[in-house]
């Protein structure tokens, strides 16, 4: 037993390797931006999938173990994974990687957030104290959080400072392009009506400039119920939508209640990378979230 | 850093979400957890399991009651220490210590160390609290063996393997002062604990985790009252001895695309075994006869919690005992029962309702078979909510 054990020990310890920074992402988007940024230099862990709630996530023995090796920790922040990460570093054992180390990073601290709330009041259902953390749907976002990621990982592997101000050069460079190029593609959804699933989508709204009029949670986090969504429904007869948006982990099912009866498109966005079959990596989860965007305009 | 936030400045995008120039900024997360319940049983619950009557039997109450409720309050102390507090408000009045720790954050290396009263690392149930059970009861291992949950005052250690497996060791010392031990006043140490967990996915949409325990302690004059003896009288007792736990544990977890918020099963099940060899004071009151007294203890429980959808879970419990056959002193042959020959079980059957995450509503049933001749019909109707810090889970 204790040969076994120390075997495993030693084959993982040869296995650490010799890349140059251990990464764990906590959701599918800053992996990607990692390896946008890191390319080989990273070895990158992902701790939830794109068909995961992010808010309801367990601080699984898994998570603890890669939390363990970590050099660094890419996190969204605002409370997001507050259900979990909090318990997954303080177990890890891993001092590096805790609030505020030099290798814990938090996406949420280098943009503007919105919706935070003027009050807090578990009354109003699961707030945030920082804001809205869906800071992803924004592909504005990733300018500055990409900026300060780089600056992160400069300062984790100082040896590679090159290759990354390199990469994050070239990002930004492919990422005002591609900027421009959904904002032009998106034109004809400025100013359209929607309704959300849940209150995921403000920074999308933002950007593109989407009239979010209703929200089919009757408070973030509390499940619709069918006499809230008759209320919803009561709203579109006044001011109609042309579609109701969801993100690619929640249930079918309000959607589909609403489209039924409002007869307007119900629209699943992959909302990070993996969310979808095109979203594959940041590009492509910006292009498909803008195709079927406008694909809800028919 | 800097480049950050002359970035921000740059952007205009940035705002402090931090800004709180008041001491209270400084509180610590303060939870308060309140539950209460409702319950109906067809005996007295204050009567032990058979064969079990030298443990504890935390039963169950009757009709309303105000359940425990549970203050928690922790925070970074520095940069190398968080404190953790759970204070029980007892309804009756009166305020316990549940937990009161501090544990280091800095060490480094995957160690973890704690110290001050915590809840054993031992089992899986073990360290979670009341409001985290799947059931409004403990299984009745954990009741008869552990009096629900061993809290020690003491020290722990752990240390997490650099591997990509979970792997996790464990190691406590602890004054002994919950059953199977008796505080006494003595230097060293009272109770050891010794655990390995081992834990991992499966894809995307499993997780398990594994454990094994040793918890070894002394009892020294450990009394117990209304013991039944072979004369037909109850008596009380008093051992002194050691007392050797052995348990393992196991969970599985599955949830379709491993997204827990729609559909989850979770399976798990503990085996416990507690060997206990000492001397036996029988009848301290009266005759008080002592001699030697061994016995090996054992039970386990099995159970299956299914959320069917948002916020509806129901779940099935079996548990099983075996007082063991005891090895009893000539002196007390006649006096002290050796072979109870029967073997307590329980079926328990759960449905509740989460309106949000900080809410549960609960309705159980439970056959109760754990008393011999006695057979009971129990129901329950419990809740349990959160106010304020709403702090991690653990697996």
């Amino acid at each position: 037993m204790y040969r076994m054990i120390l075997s495993l020990i030693l084959l993982s310890l040869s296995s650490l390797s010799h890349a140059a920074i251990n990464v764990f992402a906590c959701e599918p988007e800053w992996a990607a931006l990692t390896k946008e940024l890191a390319g080989e230099h990273a070895v990158i862990y992902t701790a939830t999938g794109a068909l995961q709630d992010p808010h309801r996530v367990e601080a699984r023995p898994s998570l603890i173990a890669r939390a363990r090796r970590a050099d660094l920790v890419v996190c969204t922040g605002a409370e997001l994974e507050m259900a979990w990460l909090p318990l997954v570093l303080r177990e890890s054992g891993n001092a590096k990687v805790q609030p505020g180390g030099e290798g814990y990073f938090e996406a949420a601290s280098a943009v503007r957030m919105l919706e935070v709330p003027p009050r807090l009041d578990r009354g109003d259902g699961d707030v945030h104290a920082q804001g809205n953390p869906h800071i992803q749907t924004d592909a504005r976002n990733f300018l500055p959080i990409a900026h300060a990621l780089a600056q992160k990982m400069m300062q984790r592997d100082p040896a590679n400072k090159s290759h990354y101000q390199q990469r994050l050069t070239t990002f930004e460079q492919r990422w005002r392009a591609a900027l421009a190029r959904w904002e032009q593609q998106a034109d004809p959804l400025k100013g359209v009506a929607v309704v959300v699933q849940h209150q995921g989508f403000p920074y999308l709204s933002d950007w593109l400039g989407l009239k979010e009029i209703a929200v089919l949670e009757p408070k973030p986090g509390m499940e619709p119920s069918a006499s809230w969504l008759s209320q919803v429904l009561d709203t579109l007869q006044r001011q109609p939508a042309r579609m109701v948006l969801r993100a690619a982990y929640q249930s079918e099912r309000p959607s589909q209640w609403i489209t039924q009866r409002a007869h307007i498109n119900a629209i699943e966005l992959p909302y990070t990378v993996g969310g979808s079959d095109a979203a594959q990596d940041l590009y492509g989860l910006f292009d498909d979230t803008v195709a079927r965007l406008l694909k809800g305009l028919r | 850093m800097f480049r950050t936030i002359s970035l921000c400045g740059a952007m205009l995008l940035c705002q402090s979400s931090y800004a709180a120039g008041n001491e209270s900024a400084f509180n610590p997360a303060f939870s308060l957890i309140l539950s209460g319940s409702y319950g109906s049983l067809q005996q007295d619950p204050a009567t032990p399991a058979t064969g079990f009557a030298m443990n504890p039997y935390p039963g169950h109450e009757q009709g309303f009651n105000l359940g425990e409720s549970e203050m928690g309050i922790s925070a970074n102390i520095d940069p190398q220490f968080r404190g953790a507090a759970t204070l029980a408000l007892d309804p009756a009045g009166g305020v316990s210590v549940e937990n009161a720790f501090v544990q280091t954050t800095a060490f480094g290396d995957g160690l973890n160390l704690k110290f001050g009263r915590f809840f054993s690392g031992l089992g899986y149930l073990n360290e979670q609290h009341a409001h985290a059970w799947d059931f409004t009861d403990q299984p009745l291992v954990y009741a008869v063996l552990w009096e629900n949950q061993l809290g020690e005052d003491g020290v722990q250690l752990k240390w997490l393997a650099p591997t990509e497996m979970f792997l996790e060791f464990g190691a406590e010392a602890g004054k002994g002062r919950g059953f199977p031990g008796s505080a006494r006043a003595k230097n060293g140490s009272g109770a050891g604990v010794l655990f390995v967990h081992v834990g991992d996915d499966i894809g995307i949409e499993q997780s398990w985790r594994a454990g094994l325990s040793l918890h070894r302690t002394r009892a020294v004059e450990r009394e117990s009252d209304d013991v039944p003896d072979l004369l037909g009288n109850s008596v009380s007792t008093a051992f002194t001895g050691d007392s050797r736990t052995t348990g393992l544990d196991v969970v599985w977890k599955y949830a379709p695309n491993g997204n827990l918020k729609e559909r989850y099963l979770k399976l798990q099940g503990e085996y416990f075994r507690r060997s206990e060899n000492g001397d036996l004071r029988y009848d301290t009151a009266g005759a008080n006869i002592s001699d030697s007294y061994a016995v090996i203890q054992s039970g386990w429980y099995a159970q299956a919690v299914y959320q069917f959808m948002p916020r509806w879970r129901t779940a099935l419990r079996y548990d099983r005992l075996d007082p063991g056959i005891a090895s009893v002193g000539a002196a007390n042959a006649a006096n002290v029962i050796a072979d109870y020959a029967f073997k307590p079980s329980r079926t328990t059957l759960m449905l509740d309702y989460s309106p949000s995450e900080f809410s549960r509503i609960r309705l159980q049933l439970a056959h109760d078979n754990s008393r011999q001749g006695l057979p009971d019909n129990q129901f329950f109707v419990q809740y349990i909510m959160s106010l304020g810090a709403h702090g991690a889970h653990s697996y």
